[in-house]
């Protein structure tokens, strides 16, 4: 190949091109700006004169090796597909074990569970503030009982399970223990993911429970009891994709989930443990959004701040601390309500991005999420989305297809570099922890959403079937309906085993978890005998509030 | 002689945690001159009502979308009418089938914006409301 980097014919041939260019702008001119959803305005073409000299094995180098910008596996989809993970739950723990196998039936190779919002937030399903709630967007989980349901006849050493749960982490968690060893299946054995994120739930989720200070110690108990006892399972699951759907940019989500590691990273080595012991273990959600190359470019750039993070920052030697292993899940605040099925497209296409981008996991949206939870077909269609993109387009071929593209090194290290220049602006704040109580991270997310917002009624953003294409009649589609007995059920069956239990086993449970978190030691031991006694989770979670007190949200508006 | 401006309360009701909408609309609508009181999560029907009648406002604008809109909102029209205080404009936003709108509009909803309404169309109807109850 000819070397033109040190020869000025290319800036000629290139001067010449600009000419051809402004006099086609003269007859013909551009329809509008060119941005990045982050904002930067982009050029015309990237070539190799833009992308100037460019160093291969330190931004980029082989897929496996270090900084990762490639892939982190040296064969990646040649060896292994990702695992094709539809997040689902929904109504009881049967209909949703039901889900799962047909699921699984179905060609899925690992379960996501969603849980209803009480769950998530540590109320049982007779709590005053659960009404309404019960089974609505997920599963609800009062105690080992509902847990035992859920997994009814799928053996747990066979898949993995992600929990998307977050305060009340250590509790669904200590369930799945509980089963499993019902089961026979050692902890060694059980392979999954607890979102267990709780820093991004004060900024953009909303599902907290006990303020950061307390939640940040539950948070190191799992990394560490995890460590030692669950091996194969990650205690956590550092979220940009709630980030991304509150309304950050790309860079934002980036920056501010990598502030959120490295507030995790720093509360472990604080509690002591060393890096390479849970580093390895640390797992990452990202959001697939529509700016196709802008988002493949995010998930490359990421993983090349996080290996750099964790060598150069945090000294870690295991090249697994250096691997940034992330799911990922296409945008669900880009599903439109008008025009339901045009969103099939839209999934595919940022499902695409996540794939080319070299993600472990991937959750496609279902086209009617904008109007109501998915029905069993659009679910359907949206897994066979995946299996045509990992069976049939041929970009599993061969490792990081885009890799090498002007465009894509260029918005790589321009990502890169933004990103980086964030994490500063935090960690002059003090830190991710500060930055929240500060109420910096909300108001910037905020700020991008409202922007975002303006853009589409300024029609500077098209969207469409929103704000342009309009027309054309609306097809109804079915969509699921809940089954309105399902929260009675649920509550007659908390009312039994409030019955049927033995009392003392609860109340002694639950005093010895509210002792032991007045004191430091680790509370998942605590937690797991509480479970195994058929303590609920509310109950759980109110010994844990008589203690840490609830986090007042901050209003910054 | 300017009028006073409207005075709306944004609120969350349920434990939903989806609040970029809430937010969003609180936003445009102090952008277009109202005086908006923003709630916070986790509001209970009761505690949506209390702050209503505090803050003495006009309209209440509820975003939802957890699925608990039939079970979260009807109980809120009912204390407005009990409180005597069923004048005040009640809007919702968020993911709420059809069929439910149909309802919620018979309880008294005002109005229901789904996913995809601009800002600009919640303030004309504000606006428009406003204009008609003097």
């Amino acid at each position: 190949m000819t070397d033109y980097n040190n020869s000025d014919l290319l800036g000629k041939a290139k001067k010449a091109w600009e000419d051809l260019v402004s006099k086609t702008l003269d007859k013909h001119p551009e329809r509008k700006d060119f941005k990045l959803d982050s904002g930067h305005q982009l050029e015309k073409i990237y070539d190799p004169i833009t992308m100037g000299s460019f160093d291969y094995l330190n931004q980029l180098n082989w897929p496996g090796e270090y900084p990762f910008t490639r892939g982190i596996q040296p064969t990646m989809y040649r060896g292994r597909l990702w695992t094709i993970r539809q997040y689902a739950g929904y109504g009881s723990a049967e209909e949703t074990n039901k889900r799962f196998r047909y699921l699984l039936e179905q060609g899925q190779t690992g379960l996501s569970v969603a849980f209803d919002l009480p769950t998530q937030v540590g109320y049982d399903s007779d709590h005053l503030l659960a009404r309404g709630e019960v089974g609505k967007v997920g599963v609800a989980i009062d105690s080992l009982v509902d847990m035992e349901i859920l997994m009814n006849q799928i053996p747990l050493d066979q898949v993995s399970t992600s929990m998307t749960i977050n305060a009340p982490a250590a509790v669904l968690l200590a369930m799945y223990l509980a089963v499993a060893e019902k089961q026979g299946v050692a902890p060694d054995k059980l392979k999954g993911t607890i979102q267990n994120d709780i820093l991004k739930e004060y900024v953009a989720r909303g599902t907290y429970i006990f303020p950061p200070k307390e939640s940040m110690r539950l948070v190191v108990d799992i990394l560490a009891f995890a460590g030692e006892k669950v091996p194969s399972w990650n205690p956590i699951s550092i979220s940009g994709y709630h980030i991304r759907e509150a309304g950050s940019n790309a860079v934002q989500e980036v920056a501010f989930t990598l502030s959120n590691a490295i507030a995790y990273v720093e509360a472990a080595l604080k509690a002591g443990m060393k890096v390479d012991q849970f580093a390895p273990r640390l797992s990452f959600f990202f959001n697939a959004h529509s700016n196709f190359f802008e988002e493949v470019a995010k998930f490359r750039a990421a993983r090349r701040i996080w290996a750099r993070l964790m060598k150069e920052r945090f000294g870690a030697e295991d090249p697994r601390s250096m691997t940034l292993r992330f799911h990922t899940q296409t945008a669900g605040c880009t599903l439109t309500a008008q025009q339901p099925d045009v969103n099939l497209m839209r999934v595919a296409f940022q499902a695409l991005s996540a794939v080319l981008g070299g993600t472990q996991s991937l959750h496609t949206n279902s086209r009617d999420e904008a109007l109501a939870l998915p029905s069993e077909h659009s679910v359907q269609l949206a897994l066979r989305t995946q299996q045509v993109i990992a069976h049939e387009i041929g970009v599993t071929d061969t490792v990081d297809p885009l890799g090498g593209s002007y465009y894509i090194e260029e918005l790589t290290d321009l990502l890169e570099k933004q990103v980086n220049s964030y994490i500063e602006s935090i960690d002059e704040i003090g830190g991710a922890v500060e930055a929240i109580n500060k109420g910096f991270i909300q108001q910037e997310i905020q700020a991008s959403a409202y922007q975002y917002q303006k853009e589409v009624e300024e029609q500077k953003r098209i969207v469409v079937g929103v704000n342009r294409f309009t027309e054309g009649e609306e097809k109804p589609i079915d969509l699921l309906k809940m089954d309105p007995a399902t929260s009675r059920r649920q509550l007659e069956r908390l009312k039994e085993l409030r019955l049927s239990r033995n009392q003392d086993k609860v109340a002694s449970s639950l005093q010895n978890l509210r002792k032991a978190a007045r004191g430091e030691e680790n509370l998942m031991p605590h937690i797991l005998s509480a479970v195994k006694v058929y303590a609920t989770l509310g109950e759980i979670c109110g010994a844990l509030r008589d203690v840490f007190g609830e986090y007042q949200q901050q209003i910054n508006l | 002689m300017a009028s006073k401006p409207v005075r709306v309360l944004v609120g969350k009701v349920g434990l939903d945690g989806h609040d970029r909408g809430a937010k969003v609309v609180a936003q445009a609508l102090r952008d277009a001159g109202m005086e908006v009181i923003y709630t916070g999560l986790r509001q209970t029907p009761e505690q949506i009502v209390e702050t209503a009648l505090q803050e003495d406002v006009q309209v209440i604008g509820l975003s939802i979308l957890s699925g608990a809109h039939m079970q979260l909102l009807p109980p809120i029209l009912e204390m407005l009418h009990e409180q005597e205080s069923h004048d005040i404009i009640v809007i919702v936003g968020g993911i709420i089938p059809k069929e439910d709108t149909l309802y919620l509009k018979e309880k008294g909803i005002a109005e229901v914006f789904s996913p995809g309404t601009s800002t600009e169309k919640i303030v004309s109807f504000i606006k428009q409301k406003m204009g008609d109850n003097k």
